[in-house]
């Protein structure tokens, strides 16, 4: 195929060949854009929480007297416990996807000096820790002895177990094993590694943060209570709390169930990504929207080139030219218009992201999202022209011959 | 003339159906796409007290001690207690109110109704004359009362109705964390959006169902929610326990009726913060702010990122809608350039060619608006099945509704001016020759 005719046609069509080549420029810059934009929302919702989701859920109780938690707590840890199907209740501050509970500013050095970043400390009573199901990557499980009474949020001087990913942040290459922190007076020694565990509510100083979590054993009392862990089966999972909703009308009469915070594990997450979801659903539906309008657009000129040139085709038909000539023709010249809308919109998309950048902290565009762009815009170009051109093909010889 | 362009328009539109529904459907999507976004953030930024926003201030102190110090750092966003009493008592505004949220057990005296929770504000009297919330029965209750503890309550109309059948229940008793309150007030339908003077507790769709009087509130040791900041030694206070003095976590809200009284208000936070240093209370050198409604929903970016994204990206989309109808609009004229050869020919100016071609195109961006008015509301009905807690507002106004006619048919002459302009290039002679 010989591509000097082809653009010598085209720049007598310059402005239309233009137009089409700016709308896949624009289509270009927005379709890697909103394409890198669905990826980075659905990677978000994978986060790994590190606790076996799928047979833990949390109840969580408001209105009692507060000076009678050591009451309540005996009376809904002895309640749950013997409904049917209840592996275990426990006493913890917090879950994964709920609500913050815990969250404290901690510093390395007992002095306050050096400032080691917001965590979240997951406060949790015996079987608290077996129940959430975290691995462990370094130390053993917290003994007896571990869960201290606690005097003020968390116990003066605990034995505590990190992630992975806060280790490395606070002590980078050092074995933490051993190692301390502070917030204020408080004082954490780490006797254990977890390889993960999320905190409830995202991370807030970026998605780095996300595992910035601390787990402290303690001793329910009044400022431990109110928030329980079940785990169960996970088949049974959706009964047991259903049964145990039920059950604390007769268990602790005197409180409120907060039914927005006592759900399965699984929910609170579906619940805590519904926003993303919904986003990346709105994502896909624009560049649904766009692909379509720009094969519109496609179809509309390359029918209005067809038809001007019907004489030309029949000249070129009578002259020896096979359908196939034809057809190839206006694939080439399609794929050309494009490849030059391609080349701009990359730099526009590249443009598009640092407008983004600056705005919405997103990362820097990946650059294996141009050529996928590329290929997605041809397959769209060649298969939008594709009606066109074929009924270009159409066109007899004998037109040729015909004056108008 | 008009009329008679007009006629031509819709023949010419007629003749060629497809093209003339392509460039309708693009318009139409465009149009659909980002009305529904820019209404959405019309309503998200919208004024939550139109008329009043203008004259209320949000006084910032700096009261944190000296670790942490950098410069040029905003001040908190709360108030402490003491230092809000003390603002409140110096009374330098015209009105000023002092005040924080929580939840409160209520427990109906009728026995069909379980006790429930219901969403409260904590405050002082000058709340409802200052945001002009209406009442509907009674009013609210005096400084004089506030100041004494009164066990005296504010209903929201929802509550009264769920409660007292929507009678005027002023004098009526209400149980609520086992106090008996008397009702003085029921207030009509008022939900300001954004829920500007607390943002702590949801920005929209927000409302409290009961008001009570700050002092009241700090002497029954009653249920707090919102954010609280400590710094120090301070503790954060859980349930019922106060939070201390080294932590903000209410809200102090002025009315200042001039700019030179808020300029002179601004003097008077510098004076203070200058006090309390004097006392050994603040550590820092004075560090105030003070900003109007809009300001305060500005610094704190009420507005969801998504939502401006998803308004970005539709008016991304509405330029492609319009490149491509510059092109089809393209196709089109030049598709006729016989029959403008023989207009031109007959002596009808370039002028007046240009001027048909417009009304074509106009044609185009009404039908198209049409399209796009009934895709945005379609869209807005989408936008309210989603669980954000704004999605209950997104409705369309008459401004809206005015703007998306506007917009259609300004982008879609702005679409057909350089299409218009090539048509109108062409040399007659060579038109009618080449027939």
């Amino acid at each position: 195929m010989q591509i000097q005719p082809i653009l010598a046609a085209l720049r007598r069509h310059r402005l239309a060949s233009i137009l089409i080549a700016l709308e896949i420029a624009l289509a270009c810059a927005v379709l890697c854009n909103a394409c890198f934009l669905i990826v980075s929302r659905v990677q978000q919702t994978h986060v790994i929480s590190g606790v076996d989701e799928n047979a833990l859920a949390a109840m969580k109780l408001t209105g009692y007297d507060p000076t009678k938690g050591v009451d309540l707590n005996a009376r809904v840890l002895d309640g749950l416990a013997k409904l049917p199907g209840v592996q275990s209740v426990s006493v913890i501050n917090q879950v994964p996807f709920g609500d913050h509970a815990g969250t404290a500013g901690i510093t390395t050095d007992a002095d306050g000096k050096h400032f080691g970043g917001v965590v979240d400390l997951y406060v949790g009573g015996p079987g608290s820790f077996k129940a959430l199901g975290v691995q462990m990557v370094a130390g053993s499980v917290p003994q007896a002895a571990d869960y201290q009474p606690i005097h003020q949020f968390v116990p003066d001087d605990s034995a505590v177990w990190v992630t992975r990913a806060l280790a490395e942040h606070l002590w980078p290459g050092a074995d933490p094993l051993g190692k301390e922190f502070w917030s204020d007076k408080l004082h954490f020694r780490v006797v254990g590694v977890l390889a993960h565990l999320a905190r409830p509510y995202g991370g807030e100083g970026g998605p780095n943060t996300i595992e910035w979590s601390v787990f402290v054993p303690a001793q329910p009392g009044a400022q431990l209570a109110g928030m329980y862990l079940l785990r169960a089966d996970p088949a049974q999972l959706p009964r047991v709390l259903r049964d145990a909703r039920a059950a604390m009308a007769t268990i602790a009469p005197d409180t409120v169930i907060d039914s927005k915070a006592s759900q399965t594990i699984g929910s609170l997450r579906a619940n805590y990504f519904r926003q993303d979801r919904v986003m990346a659903g709105i994502l896909v539906g624009v560049i649904a929207a766009l692909l379509l309008v720009t094969a519109l657009g496609i179809v509309g000129l390359a029918s209005f080139w067809v038809q001007q040139r019907r004489r030309q085709i029949g000249i070129r038909r009578a002259l020896g030219a096979s359908r196939g000539d034809i057809l190839s023709y206006f694939q080439t010249e399609n794929f050309l218009i494009v490849t030059f809308g391609i080349g701009l919109g990359m730099l526009l998309a590249f443009a598009l992201n640092l407008l983004l950048m600056t705005h919405y902290e997103l990362p820097r565009l990946p650059l294996y999202y141009l050529p996928v762009g590329a290929l997605i815009l041809w397959g769209l170009g060649q298969l939008a022209v594709l009606g066109p051109a074929l009924r270009a093909a159409a066109v007899p010889p004998v037109v040729a011959t015909r004056s108008v | 003339m008009f009329t008679y362009y007009l006629d031509l328009a819709l023949r010419s539109l007629r003749r060629n159906k497809a093209l003339t529904a392509l460039m309708v459907l693009a318009i139409a999507l465009g149009i659909g796409a980002s009305m529904t976004t820019l209404t959405v953030l019309h309503v998200l930024s919208g004024d939550p007290l139109p008329g009043k926003s203008a004259q209320l201030y949000y006084p910032q102190v700096d009261p944190q001690d000296i670790k942490g110090m950098l410069p040029n750092k905003e001040p908190p966003d709360q108030v402490t207690l003491i230092d809000g009493l003390n603002l409140l008592h110096a009374g330098r505004a015209d009105h000023q109110a002092l005040m924080s949220g929580g939840s409160v057990p209520v427990q109906p005296e009728q026995s069909s109704l379980d006790p429930f929770y219901v969403e409260a504000r904590y405050t002082t009297a000058d709340f409802f004359a200052m945001f002009d919330a209406p009442f509907l029965y009674g009013h609210n209750w005096t400084d004089a009362e506030g100041e004494a503890k009164a066990r005296e309550v504010v209903i929201a109309k929802s509550l009264n109705d769920k409660l007292f059948a929507g009678a005027n229940s002023v004098g009526r008793t209400l149980r609520m964390a086992g106090t008996s309150f008397r009702v003085v007030g029921v207030l009509d339908s008022w939900q300001p959006n954004p829920h500007f003077y607390d943002l702590n507790t949801g920005s929209y769709a927000y409302g409290e169902q009961v008001f009570l009087p700050l002092q009241t509130m700090l002497e029954l040791r009653l249920d707090r929610n919102g954010s609280t900041d400590c710094w120090g030694n301070g503790g954060g206070g859980v349930g019922s326990i106060l939070p201390s003095d080294s932590c903000v976590w209410l809200q102090f809200w002025t009315q200042l009726d001039s700019p030179a009284k808020a300029a002179a208000y601004k003097e008077f936070l510098v004076h203070y913060s200058q006090d309390q240093k004097a006392l050994g209370r603040f550590q820092r050198a004075p560090n105030v702010r003070l900003r109007s409604v809009m300001q305060w929903l500005d610094y704190q970016m009420v507005v969801p990122d998504d939502v401006r994204l998803q308004n970005g990206l539709a008016f991304g989309f509405l330029l492609v809608c319009l490149v491509n109808t510059v092109g089809l609009m393209l196709a089109k004229f030049m598709r006729r350039a016989a029959e403008l050869g023989v207009r031109r020919a007959l002596g009808a100016s370039r002028r007046a060619l240009f001027a048909q071609l417009l009304i074509e195109s106009g044609v185009v961006g009404l039908v198209g608006g049409i399209g796009g008015l009934l895709l945005a509301m379609f869209g807005l009905w989408l936008v309210r099945q989603r669980p954000s807690d704004y999605a209950v507002l997104a409705h369309l106004d008459l401004s809206m509704l005015f703007t998306t006619f506007v917009l259609a048919v300004c982008a879609t002459l702005l679409a057909g001016l350089l299409p218009a302009w090539r048509a109108c290039q062409i040399a007659p002679a060579l038109q009618l020759k080449s027939n």
